[in-house]
């Protein structure tokens, strides 16, 4: 083939062109019949919190920020490891994650995965095989600020159990 | 003595108060080099005491406790990862 895909990882502070991505990923790949995407962004309300004592009193905090960390080198590497479990499971011909690190606002866009098949079926699978993967084994860090402070926020048994319906046990949150 | 690079990211990170520094250790494991700078105390004792949910890496491959540790490796300690 003369043409050439691009990277499958990439981990930036700018912002990403969902359709200019897309576009590179199928470009001139007439195998193409489906193309699957992901997009997670930063919302404006974190997990409810009991804030009463006795009655069921709980509030959402908004948050007006939010600081992603990373571990330059293994967040790659550990990226590329998904990509190639993905290949090897479904019958896809090309993925890409982008994940944005740094300082980013409610609205923003945090990741994207996206991924090419010839139907439809084996594109949905692998997206959602990739981020269930991505977010208990890869080395992201998010913190929010609230009007109480900033803070960590709490990795989800939720997301764990994401993870093992594809028969990978996860032990992160 | 085997030295190691050390690197520690997020809440693990603010506690100890720095982000990597080279450490001379007597461990064969992840689990007994996390024991050795729990053993230094103060940030590190608190971030990275066995009650805390810890999840570790050598060579920036995930790894475990029972990880045998190799020589000159980079290892990091964070919390759980919150990504995606």
């Amino acid at each position: 083939m003369s043409y050439s895909l691009p990277d499958r990882v990439s981990i930036q502070t700018a912002d990403f062109d969902v359709s200019q991505e897309i576009n590179a990923l199928r470009a001139q790949d007439a195998r193409v019949g489906a193309v699957c995407s992901f997009i997670g962004t930063v919302r404006d309300r974190n997990k409810p919190i009991e804030t009463g004592v006795g009655a069921k009193r709980v509030s959402q905090p908004s948050v007006s920020a939010m600081e992603l960390e990373h571990y330059p080198g293994m967040t790659e590497r550990a990226i590329e490891a998904m990509i190639d479990q993905a290949h090897k499971r479904f019958d896809i011909f090309a993925a890409r994650v982008v994940h944005r690190v740094g300082l980013l606002a409610p609205l923003d866009q945090i990741v994207l995965v996206a991924v090419t098949s010839a139907h439809r079926g084996e594109s949905f699978q692998a997206c959602e095989f990739l981020m269930d993967y991505l977010k208990t084994q890869a080395p992201f860090w998010k913190k929010e600020t609230t009007p109480g402070g900033a803070q960590w926020v709490d990795a989800r048994v939720s997301d764990d159990a994401a993870l093992a319906r594809w028969g990978i046990v996860a032990r992160n949150a | 003595m085997n030295t190691v690079t050390v690197k520690y990211f997020a809440s693990v990170r603010e506690a100890i108060g720095q982000s990597s520094e080279s450490w001379a250790t007597q461990a064969s494991t992840l689990g007994g080099l996390r024991a050795e700078l729990v053993a230094r105390g103060a940030g590190y004792g608190q971030a990275l005491a066995a009650g805390q949910a810890v999840r570790m890496a050598q060579n920036q491959t995930m790894g475990d406790e029972a990880t045998a540790l190799l020589d000159a490796a980079e290892v990091a300690f964070f919390p759980p990862v919150t990504g995606g």
